[in-house]
């Protein structure tokens, strides 16, 4: 028996060391083909291949494992790129490898070799270049595109009701029926409304949502004739809110009132910002608090403060982290979108409830096309989720 | 050294805690400190992190015009400071909201909605995985009845109620009445169990930063100011 197995054994080392002796190499890919990737910033560049003919050699010198992308620049050295294992990333029986992090408009040479599960490496490679180019139009975001169109058409079609005079009804949001109260409130007793932004920047939408709600606390600040501070964190966003506050003391008939003093920047440093806040709920003892915008880890320190001065206080934030603290130290709480919401419901101005609306009607077809998801998707139906990818 | 500086860090610390007990100048000190500081502070990095590198060097050293460009938008904005021409400013902001926004939205429409939606349609969001709703996981359920396959089974359909429900509570144009009213209800119920998960995690973490500076000031700098 071990005179069998030996015999066996001496003929298999005999076997490969034949074939490695022979300069037997695995066979290349027959076709390659290196074109711009398409639909990006003209960083990418597609490399496709046909398999080698040796995918399915019974000799494991030659049986294809996988297959080594080599790149150079013109007049520079190749150098290996990646390693793509035998049926992995293959599109309609080819092998495709996007390469990227390339610059834009240089030609780039690619070499695809085949390598053996024995570590042999073609002799052969298949060869092709390519120019990565930038593209306008980025078609595998078409999917956004028609979201964005819908929701800009419902848009147009709910701004023009509005602005011929039809009613669009918005149902009524706890937190801003208690705004004018709030107001009336400090007007009573005397004291200051302090009116927060929150801590992000100017191009963030609940940050401009915030700025919104803002114009409209500050006309009936200044209708009331009640002192209003607004402490800000962003500069540029304490830019925007003393343009949007001069606005609203003009439309209220009080431009005298308005003073730069009324906006001011402290920091941009989130706990000297928070610091400086509470000093100044302690101090003046604010009748009311308005936090809208976006918080991070200081909304407890901000609401609490405010709580203990006996502050009525209205917030409003799409932070899902920072939504707890509010909804526990202060009266009342837009949550989310009812801050996008609020501006709308308080203004009527036809621009905002003609983007609610929209909203509204883009929530209905997201409901309906997420249950057609669902059953499409139980159901094994794959091609309706594939409309929902986007990169 | 070293234990000055501790020890002046602690100091402040104290000083900040001292506002649990009422508003005191201590803690006015503290807060103004802190508040110019940092005020000073970020102009300093804005100026090397920000002008310097993208603007001046630039222009300077690399003889690019093009960052000449945000650089007077930006100089713009210095004109809050004449009341005649103010108005000036206005053009820098809204360049950088109008920019902002065109930048925003599509990346939001992709990453809150489309990518919301077809994570609401299979597990992992990925085309081909398992759905949300799976009927196998049922059958497993009904042939295997253990609290894990319990679980397995009901996650999803959970998921999806909540969703939908939530979004209910979302829509504005109705009033909450009725049968929306009744899916407004789950709704609001799921964000506020959600909402209640989110404050315990997060009032664990701020404890733990709490015995974070505890730790520095009994362990760190009351031990090396007692020798002990």
């Amino acid at each position: 028996m071990r005179l069998i197995w030996s015999l066996v054994f001496i003929l298999m080392v005999l076997t490969v060391g034949s074939a490695l002796c022979t300069d037997e190499t695995p066979s290349p890919p027959a076709t390659i083909v290196v074109s711009d990737k398409g639909s990006d910033d003209g960083s990418k560049l597609r490399v496709e291949w046909s398999p080698s003919p040796d995918e399915k050699s019974t000799n494991p010198v030659l049986r294809v494992e996988r297959y080594r992308i080599m790149r150079r620049e013109i007049g520079g050295q190749f150098e290996e790129v990646e390693e793509v294992f035998v049926g992995e990333g293959m599109e309609k029986g080819k092998y495709v490898y996007i390469d990227s992090n390339l610059q834009l408009g240089k030609r780039y040479i690619y070499r695809v070799y085949s390598v053996s599960e024995k570590d042999v490496v073609s002799k052969g490679y298949a060869g092709g270049s390519g120019v990565p180019v930038a593209n306008l139009f980025n078609v595998e975001r078409l999917n956004v595109l028609i979201f964005i169109v819908a929701f800009a058409g419902l848009f147009i079609y709910f701004y023009r009701r509005a602005k011929g005079g039809v009613e669009l009804y918005v149902r009524p949001i706890a937190g801003l029926s208690a705004v004018d109260e709030a107001i009336g409130r400090a007007t009573e007793m005397g004291k200051p409304i302090l009116y927060i932004s929150g801590l992000s920047t100017v191009d963030d939408i609940s940050t401009i949502a915030a700025i919104t709600i803002l114009g409209r606390v500050a006309r009936r600040v200044a209708e009331h004739e009640t002192k209003l501070i607004v402490p800000n964190y962003d500069p540029v966003v304490m830019l925007v809110e003393q343009e949007v506050v001069k606005q609203a003391y003009l439309e209220a008939g009080h431009p005298d009132a308005y003073s730069d003093d009324i906006v001011f920047y402290i920091t941009t440093r989130q706990f000297s910002y928070v610091a400086a806040v509470d000093g100044i709920m302690v101090r003046e003892k604010p009748a009311a608090n308005f936090f809208m915008g976006y918080y991070f880890a200081e909304s407890l320190i901000l609401a609490e403060t405010g709580a203990a001065t006996g502050a009525i206080q209205i917030a409003g934030t799409d932070a899902v982290t920072q939504l707890p603290f509010f909804i526990t130290a202060c009266d009342y709480t837009l949550i989310g979108e009812e801050l996008y919401a609020a501006s709308a419901y308080l203004s009527k101005d036809p621009l905002q409830l003609g983007t609610l609306k929209a909203q509204d009607y883009m929530k209905l077809a997201i409901a309906v096309i997420m249950g057609i998801g669902i059953i499409t998707a139980t159901f094994g139906l794959n091609w309706f989720q594939r409309l929902f990818v986007a990169r | 050294m070293e234990m000055v500086w501790i020890t002046i860090s602690a100091l402040l610390t104290l000083a900040i805690f001292s506002f649990l007990y009422k508003d005191n100048p201590i803690y006015k000190f503290a807060e103004h400190l802190l508040v110019g500081a940092s005020a000073g502070y970020y102009f300093v990095i804005y100026f090397f992190n920000s002008v310097k590198p993208n603007l001046i060097d630039e222009v300077v050293k690399n003889h690019h015009l093009i960052p000449l460009i945000p650089g007077f938008l930006g100089f713009l904005i210095l004109f809050r400071l004449s009341r005649k021409y103010g108005w000036l400013s206005r053009w820098s902001i809204a360049f950088y909201i109008g920019t902002g926004m065109g930048i925003y939205i599509p990346v939001a429409m992709q990453a809150n909605i489309i990518e919301q939606l077809r994570g609401t349609m299979v597990e992992t969001g990925k085309v081909g995985e398992p759905p949300l709703f799976n009927i196998s996981s049922f059958s497993l359920l009904f042939s295997d009845f253990n609290w894990h396959n319990l679980i397995l089974a009901i996650n999803g359909p959970i998921l999806i109620i909540g969703v939908l429900c939530t979004l209910a509570y979302f829509f504005f144009s109705k009033p909450h009445k009725g049968a929306l009213g009744k899916f407004a209800k789950v709704g609001i119920t799921f964000l506020m169990v959600g909402f209640g998960a989110s404050f315990g995690y997060t009032v664990m973490a701020r404890v733990s930063l709490l015995i974070g500076r505890m730790d520095f000031l009994v362990n760190t700098w009351f031990r090396q100011l007692f020798g002990l």
